[in-house]
């Protein structure tokens, strides 16, 4: 999957799933402020990702990603990995 | 002491989802029951049910409101929406008016059942996401609507078998009276699905006339060969008097009495003794006499031993006269939600002045005493009735409720 197909997955999720509008997500924006993510959120988070891309995020990964663009990289390296 | 109103209700059952709609099926004896064959290749020994769509709620709540409610808080939100919106009782008034909340409800099944599947497959607990814990407790219903209503009074979920909705009330009646609060919403709620049931099913007490649907239910009649499960929500809103009349809100009836008791005896069969303390502890309560009644709301599920049963406590203090009919002929067992609904149903009938059918009736056994059954739909003024409700573990509840006359 190249970059721009992997953001457009990432990003149709998150608007289905936290329902908010597309234009509200821009690669810069801190994620858990846009998406209005409390604990429970990212519980779900983890479920969304393990359902659309294979894999089971740690908890404490997210506390590197801030920005919708640290989350699609996270995701990147990962799925990256998991075909190496 | 207090004098408990009710000021709003309202209902999402198999009969109707709107007040309006509901009252028209129990004045023409239309039946909510249907055929429902998945449930055969399920293993069910019987296919019938009262069929209740589940309500659709993606733009109505938000996510995170939506994500912990299973079916039956689906039920019971657009049943508070009514019942709130009779009472004119809206979010910011409830956040600032201390307001409880005491619902009667005793099984999620479904989603206790679809979080085991899915962490059998996944194993990890983890991907359950954050909406099955929510989903799956017993009180899932007074967790979800008092988070999305603002309550803040009493909180908890009453759990009492088929008599859970009629505890609810009768437990909201007594912390009102005794001036603990002022204002409770009250009800109960009723899965519908496969999971919820099966086990029910299992005990073969189902009625199996899955050639008739909506005539299989027939509470008293001497062809009853069984229950029809059936769901859905009821929410009624009680307060004190004071407190209907300071807020301005129009009273639809002030609640009576209340009669509980416990068989002690037998997990499942009922008991003549066990009912007839109910009924007279609550007659006790309303300071009423049998022949003030005027209309009794029975029980009865269609059950040979239950009806049977019931109509002996009946005719023990009521005698024959008395117009008595089981909504269950038309909307099937409500179970957990039964109590209440069926407080619903019989205060459609006295602000219209009749008494719906228990249809299906025909003649009773020759054992089982006379007691009047109305089975066509009469023209009666009610001022004061009374709902049985029967549960399992020997529950009992009976409420009285009376006209509202200043």
């Amino acid at each position: 999957m190249d970059k721009q197909a992997l953001i457009e997955k990432v990003n149709a999720f998150l608007v289905d799933e936290f329902e908010i509008e597309s234009a509200k997500i821009t690669p810069n924006a801190p994620i858990k402020e846009t998406l209005e993510l409390d604990s429970l959120d990212y519980v779900d988070l983890v479920v969304i990702i393990e359902e659309q891309f294979g894999f089971k995020v740690q908890g404490e990964d997210f506390q590197q990603i801030i920005s919708f663009q640290d989350f699609y990289n996270y995701i990147e390296s990962k799925i990256t990995n998991k075909v190496e | 002491m207090n004098r408990v109103v009710i000021t709003g209700m309202g209902i999402h059952s198999c009969i109707g989802t709107s007040l309006e709609e509901v009252k028209s099926s129990l004045y023409h004896g239309k039946s909510g029951i249907i055929l429902d064959e998945p449930r055969k290749d399920f293993g069910f020994r019987s296919a019938l049910t009262g069929m209740v769509n589940e309500p659709e709620l993606k733009g109505e709540l938000s996510r995170r409101q939506r994500i912990g409610m299973p079916q039956q808080a689906k039920y019971a939100y657009k049943a508070t929406q009514q019942a709130l919106e009779m009472a004119h009782l809206d979010i910011n008034f409830l956040a600032k008016n201390e307001t409880g909340i005491l619902y009667g409800n005793d099984s999620s099944a479904k989603a206790v059942m679809e979080a085991i599947d899915q962490v059998r497959i996944k194993k990890d607990t983890t991907l359950l996401g954050s909406g099955s814990i929510f989903q799956s407790m017993n009180c899932t219903v007074t967790m979800n609507l008092s988070t999305i209503f603002k309550l803040k009074g009493i909180n908890f979920t009453v759990s009492a078998a088929c008599a859970s909705g009629s505890h609810a009330i009768g437990l909201a009646f007594l912390f009102i009276q005794q001036g603990w609060q002022d204002r409770i919403l009250c009800g109960g709620a009723q899965e519908i699905n496969e999971y919820a049931m099966g086990s029910f099913d299992g005990l073969g007490v189902f009625s199996v006339d899955e050639l008739n649907p909506t005539q299989a239910s027939k509470p008293f009649d001497k062809r009853r060969d069984g229950l029809i499960p059936s769901g859905g929500a009821a929410s009624l809103v009680l307060e004190s008097l004071e407190s209907a009349q300071t807020r301005g809100a129009n009273i639809l009836a002030e609640v009576v009495g209340y009669g509980y008791s416990s068989n002690g005896d037998h997990i499942s069969n009922p008991s003549r003794e066990g009912q007839l303390v109910s009924l007279s502890r609550a007659l006790k309560q309303a300071q009423l006499n049998a022949n003030d009644i005027d209309y009794i709301n029975a029980h009865a599920t269609s059950t040979p031993m239950g009806d049977l049963i019931e109509a002996q406590s009946i005719h023990e203090i009521f005698g024959s006269k008395i117009p008595v009919s089981s909504t269950k002929s038309m909307t099937g067992h409500e179970c957990w939600m039964a109590g209440a609904s069926e407080v619903i149903y019989s205060l459609l009938m006295m602000q219209e002045d009749f008494v719906a059918p228990n249809i299906n009736f025909e003649e009773s056994e020759e054992d089982m005493p006379k007691i009047n059954i109305i089975n066509k739909t009469k023209h009666h003024s009610i001022n004061h009735f009374l709902s049985n409700s029967f549960g399992f573990g020997g529950t009992n509840s009976t409420v009285i409720i009376k006209k509202y006359n200043g």
